[in-house]
């Protein structure tokens, strides 16, 4: 029942937005803000709520809700979570509630010819359903429509929001090629779970994954493997699908980078963990190498990418994609290492890229660029909280032992070193070789960043320019990010415990 | 025991977190008492020393957050160290298992013989150097920050020391390395301290993705992240995976502890605070490649290729940085590049087999390091720059500096009775008797770890070749060591003064921690007397002192020609090229930093012209097809019409063919 609260709230919030209260523009905005704060964080109450009844000694989905929903097409209406969806559950409320609190203060004003306040708030409570309800469905066709009840918010999130100011224009291309190419994945991702629901006559996703691929033919898993990873992959994204990311996080406004880098990247990957490994799993291992190949493609190229970038934005958007490399390659090893290391790299990646996003918007509203040499540096002189902050999350994000952001790829490493007995060793040796030179890169271009914007002296046109350093609202949304970052780093222990069960019942007994 | 270990890890990892966060507000809190303790002393009845410590110390938060918990953590690994040497045995004590999927890990902790003898040297060290930062860096509006990241850095360090299990030590290691990228970089508004920041953490973190790899192969063949497990298992691993995963330690080994071809990120490290420059660059971290080695050293008896390329790594790094060492400008280079020197003097006796040789020295090292880059933080003080040539005649004007560190160098050229002769003699003799008669000696007394025994007879021989080397190289690097040091010695505390205005003696905060290093720098080398693997053996110490002599009477006689010049125009035409380290920079710069940023802008070409435009191009694709085909929907219902026709006469006309 709660899971079911669960979607219900954020869905409640967001279809009130629809209704306008009267009143001058200044308090319509105050109460939108107010609107948004409620609804997230009862929702956020409720996510804790699951994760405190939740039975840590078992290890199937729980907090189950099953109704029938269309019982010709044997469609239900099921939900629940375990322990590789609670933390991503977790998450989405938790960084859903920030971007509320964030908004709080920053909302865009009107004038700059964005959509009313509670349009925005509107939209991201939905976008919320959306996310919440990928994380806890059972059942495939359900799963479907919530994974793409996301793409619409989020397109009108970019395409009004986004921007700067007089330049809407380029948002507006930015959010069409998102809409449309993950709509593109999407469809092969219909196609697939079609394909697999039809041979296996059940929709349900714990029926599917307990079976492991049990009265599927090796050709109907392969092509079902392929066509899901290709959604999947799109939304991940894995190299090459990965071209609307950095312009859609680059045009879109703060909150919404926050929430595509923080949770709906996570969806691809979850999907993989669980539809596309457990459900089809020969296809799985035959297809695997490939994916590992991408992936550690993915990690170089990302890298080397960040290394020649001149924006904030996109660079950090760049960053995802070897960060995310580095989750899908602990797929590819299809080894309970590789897998947990993949779930932990997903919430690790969602802590941490949300609150560089947080501040790379945060850099970008005080000095009007995201332009790395406009910037110039000096920004510990300049703001130091600020840059200290920016240098924390760069320096989590480039995978400090001690931080969140290093169990994901050190275990991915570990998983690669010996993958599942089926695949083939060497090869995977190769890309945990080739991975850690990606992880050289990416403190190479972390550290980089850091030293042209934070460190030398302020450049001459800032110089009189004068703006606040961390503000209460800001320093109120990022510290929780901060110090889950630092105990889930020092602690892996928590979150490890949590998906180890669960990936064991999903991989079969490993 | 165990929690007495554990509590002075978590004293300065607590300190840390507390310092970095509450630091300026505790100085708040105190500021009323301590103008209460202020206007008790100030009458001017009790100069000196109190009244400064007054002055600063009560008022000064971060101060009192970084010096106590470290007070503390000194106290309790001193405890832990007598308790160690009066039953010597391996205490361990598991917080936590952690399960990863496969092979879990776990937070523990290994207390034996070695562990609690370096803990006590990293506590000392960063005890010393926090009380010498307080007044070194009283003027610092980030001292708070400062004082923070070396309190992290010794907790950090502590755990490299103290860790149980492989994977627990790599977080310290790493955090070490960030803590030195933080502290090297603390002068960051100035360009060139920020690149030689980056330059160290990208330099060894390239050697700790090797390491980290070595801490993979190793346990995954063990099936176990646990050293003690790790350790007992080496008999019966497989013999590629015992050599590839100490080589890959090895990496590990010459980015943190800067050898050889990972070492050039030292002397540019010497940008940092000059205490930061004693506690990391010279006495601690860098050590911590050696103390892993030595900790680990079972496996590498068990591969002796790995010791023997241990030992090349070793040799190239002694005399190569020597020689540079030799014709730098700047004091902390000098003394950067000697760091690099003596460093390879423990890894080559690592490679020539005496474990106990390398440890001795590494604890002599900390200790005379230390000390004379405190000291050198002293002369920079008073005379306001690095510069040698800024320097000289400063005996008089800094007494006690002059005398400490003039034990210090005597400990660095290896002259009786300092700690460096002692040290450095046994590893020497080890190389004579390792290139005579290879075989394995068995080397485990004082500093034993309990899994050694069970293996010590059946480890493989060091090639004797390795031993020939080190020896050559060991020797050879004796004199030019000696030379240096004189140089540095007589340059800046003898001859004609060269800076303007009058030196002073630094304050007392900073003067006494150089004191008190030059009792352990002088006496340290009497503790090997004890023991038979590292008495000095009367040969050897004669053909050292002999290279002593040479190297150390060859500049005297130069300098003593011309007190007012350089006796470094000795090395003539090389001097340029060894002052720029053999101009290794260049060649990694043409090398990799190069190829790596021209890929990288290729990488954002590729991806806007091929990746992306493929993308956009199908979109453009389609709406071209779509233009076409929106020809034929022109809303001309004779063309509809006509199109049905053609399409029924096409399917009947198909129809009649294909029956």
């Amino acid at each position: 029942m709660i899971l079911t609260a669960m979607l219900v709230v954020p869905f409640a919030g967001a279809l009130l937005t629809l209704f306008a209260p009267g009143g001058s523009q200044p308090r319509l905005t105050r109460l939108a803000r107010l609107h948004g704060l409620f609804f997230s964080a009862v929702t956020l109450v409720l996510a804790v709520v699951a994760a405190a009844v939740f039975d840590y000694g078992r290890r199937g989905p729980q907090l189950g809700f099953d109704h029938t929903w269309a019982a010709s097409i044997g469609l239900r209406f099921h939900l629940g979570v375990d322990g590789i969806s609670l933390p991503l559950v977790v998450l989405t409320a938790a960084l859903t509630f920030l971007c509320m609190v964030y908004t709080a203060r920053v909302l865009p004003a009107a004038d700059e010819g964005t959509g009313p306040a509670r349009a925005l708030i509107g939209l991201i409570l939905l976008l919320e359903v959306g996310m919440l309800g990928t994380f806890v469905s059972l059942d495939l066709v359900l799963f479907f429509v919530f994974f793409e009840v996301v793409l619409i918010p989020m397109y009108f999130v970019i395409a009004h929001w986004g921007g700067s100011p007089g330049a809407r224009e380029r948002a507006r291309a930015a959010a069409n090629k998102f809409i449309l190419y993950t709509l593109l994945g999407s469809g092969f991702l219909l196609v697939g779970i079609l394909l697999i629901a039809v041979n296996a006559h059940t929709l349900d996703m714990t029926t599917l994954a307990a079976r492991h691929g049990a009265g599927l033919s090796h050709n109907v898993q392969l092509a079902a493997f392929g066509l899901v990873a290709i959604g999947f992959a799109v939304k991940t994204p894995m190299w090459p699908l990965h071209t609307w990311l950095p312009d859609a996080h680059t045009e879109a406004p703060t909150v919404g980078s926050v929430l595509l880098a923080g949770v709906l990247l996570k969806m691809g990957t979850y999907g993989f963990v669980r539809i596309a490994v457990p459900e089809v799993p020969e296809g799985a291992r035959v297809l695997a190498p490939w994916l590992g190949l991408l992936a550690v493609i993915g990690i170089i190229y990302g890298a080397l990418a960040c290394l020649a970038q001149r924006e904030l934005k996109r660079m950090i958007a760049y960053s995802s994609i070897g960060h995310m490399g580095f989750v899908l390659l602990g797929i590819a090893t299809l080894t309970p290492v590789g897998v947990n290391a993949a779930l932990f790299g997903n919430i690790a990646h969602g802590l941490i890229t949300g609150l560089l996003f947080f501040v790379a918007g945060a850099v970008k509203e005080r000095y009007r660029t995201g332009d790395l040499d406009t910037l110039g540096g000096g920004m510990l002189a300049k703001a130091p909280y600020l840059a200290s902050i920016l240098t924390f999350a760069a320096v989590a994000s480039l995978g400090l032992p001690g931080l969140a952001g290093f169990w994901g790829e050190m275990l991915a490493l570990l998983g690669a070193y010996q993958p599942h007995a089926g695949l083939p060793r060497a090869t995977y040796v190769t890309f945990m070789a080739l991975g850690g030179l990606g992880a050289v890169l990416t403190a190479a271009y972390f550290l980089r960043l850091l030293a042209r914007i934070t460190h030398g002296p302020v450049a001459e046109r800032w110089v009189r320019t004068r703006f606040a350093d961390v503000r209460a609202h800001e320093l109120l949304a990022w510290t929780p990010l901060i110090t889950a970052t630092v105990f889930i780093g020092l602690w892996p222990k928590t979150l490890l415990d949590l998906t180890d069960g669960a990936v064991r019942v999903l991989l079969g007994g490993q | 025991m165990i929690v007495l270990a554990a509590v002075a890890v978590l004293l300065p990892f607590a300190a840390a977190f507390i310092g970095m966060i509450f630091g300026p507000t505790i100085s708040h809190l105190l500021t009323p008492f301590a103008r209460r303790v202020r206007r008790g002393v100030s009458p001017g009845t009790e100069p000196g020393r109190a009244r400064i410590l007054a002055r600063r110390l009560p008022a000064n938060g971060p101060a009192l957050v970084a010096v106590l918990p470290v007070a503390a953590s000194t106290v309790l690994t001193a405890v832990v160290a007598a308790v160690q040497w009066q039953h010597p045995r391996t205490r361990t004590g598991t917080l936590a298992t952690v399960r990863t999927g496969g092979i879990p890990f776990g937070v523990s902790l290994d207390v034996d013989g070695t562990a609690a003898v370096v803990a006590l040297l990293v506590c000392c060290v960063a005890l010393a150097v926090q009380i010498y930062s307080v007044a070194y860096m009283r003027d610092d509006p980030r001292y708070s920050s400062y004082a923070a990241f070396i309190s992290l850095f010794t907790a950090a360090m502590l755990l490299v020391v103290l860790s149980g299990d492989l994977l627990a030590l790599y977080v310290g290691w790493e955090v070490m390395g960030i803590c030195s990228y933080f502290l090297i970089g603390h002068y960051w508004h100035d360009r060139a301290t920020s690149r030689a920041a980056v330059k160290a953490f990208l330099v060894t973190r390239l050697g700790d993705v090797g390491f980290l790899f070595g801490i993979f192969v190793l346990g995954l063949a063990a099936h176990s992240f646990e050293i003690r497990t790790v350790l007992s298992r080496v008999p019966s691993m497989s013999h590629t995976a015992l050599v590839a995963g100490t080589l890959l330690l090895l990496c590990g080994l010459a980015g943190k502890s800067a050898q050889f071809p990972l070492h050039t990120w030292l002397p540019d490290a010497m940008a940092g605070p000059t205490p930061v420059s004693a506690l990391i660059h010279a006495a601690t971290m860098v050590a911590a490649g050696i103390y892993v080695v030595a900790r680990l050293y079972p496996a590498f008896l068990f591969a002796p290729a790995s010791l023997a390329v241990l030992g090349v790594i070793a040799a190239i790094s002694m005399l190569g940085a020597a020689l540079a060492a030799l014709a730098q400008d700047d004091l902390k280079r000098v003394l950067a590049y000697s760091t690099i020197s003596q460093l390879a003097y423990m890894g080559g006796g690592l490679a020539v087999g005496t474990r106990d040789g390398a440890l001795f020295h590494l604890l002599a090292h900390g200790a005379f390091k230390a000390l004379l880059f405190l000291g050198a933080g002293c002369i920079i003080v008073a005379v306001g720059s690095n510069m040698l040539s800024a320097m000289g005649g400063l005996r008089h004007a800094m007494p006690v500096t002059f005398w400490s560190m003039t034990v210090g160098f005597a400990a660095l050229a290896g002259v009786p009775p300092a700690s460096g002769f002692f040290s450095k003699d046994t590893i020497l003799s080890q190389a004579w008797h390792a290139a005579r008669q290879p075989g394995p000696k068995s080397d485990f007394g004082w500093f034993a770890y309990a899994p050694l025994r069970a293996g010590d007879h059946a480890g493989p021989a060091v090639p004797s070749w390795t031993g020939w080397l080190v020896l050559v190289a060991g020797l050879l690097t004796v004199a030019v060591t000696a030379a240096y040091a004189t140089r540095t010695w007589l340059v800046a505390f003898f001859g004609e003064r060269r800076s303007p205005g009058g030196a002073r003696e630094a304050s007392g905060l900073m003067r006494w921690p150089v004191a008190v290093l030059a009792v352990p720098a002088l006496i340290l080398g009497f503790f090997g007397l004890g023991s038979d693997r590292l008495r000095p053996e009367l040969g050897m110490s004669l053909v050292s002192l002999l290279f002593v002599a040479a190297g150390a009477g060859a500049v005297f006689l130069v300098w003593n020609r011309d007190p007012a010049l350089d006796p470094v125009r000795l090395l003539g035409p090389a001097r340029p090229l060894l002052r720029d380290g053999f101009r290794l920079d260049a060649v990694y710069g043409v090398l990799v930093v190069r190829p790596v940023l021209a890929l990288a802008e290729m990488v954002v070409h590729t991806d806007e012209r091929a990746v992306d435009a493929a993308v956009v191009g199908t979109g453009r694709g389609a709406r071209r097809l779509g233009g076409l085909l929106r020809r034929t929907e022109n809303g001309n219902p004779q063309a509809y019409v006509s199109g049905v026709m053609a399409g029924v006469v096409l399917i009947v006309l198909a129809v009649v063919v294909l029956t």
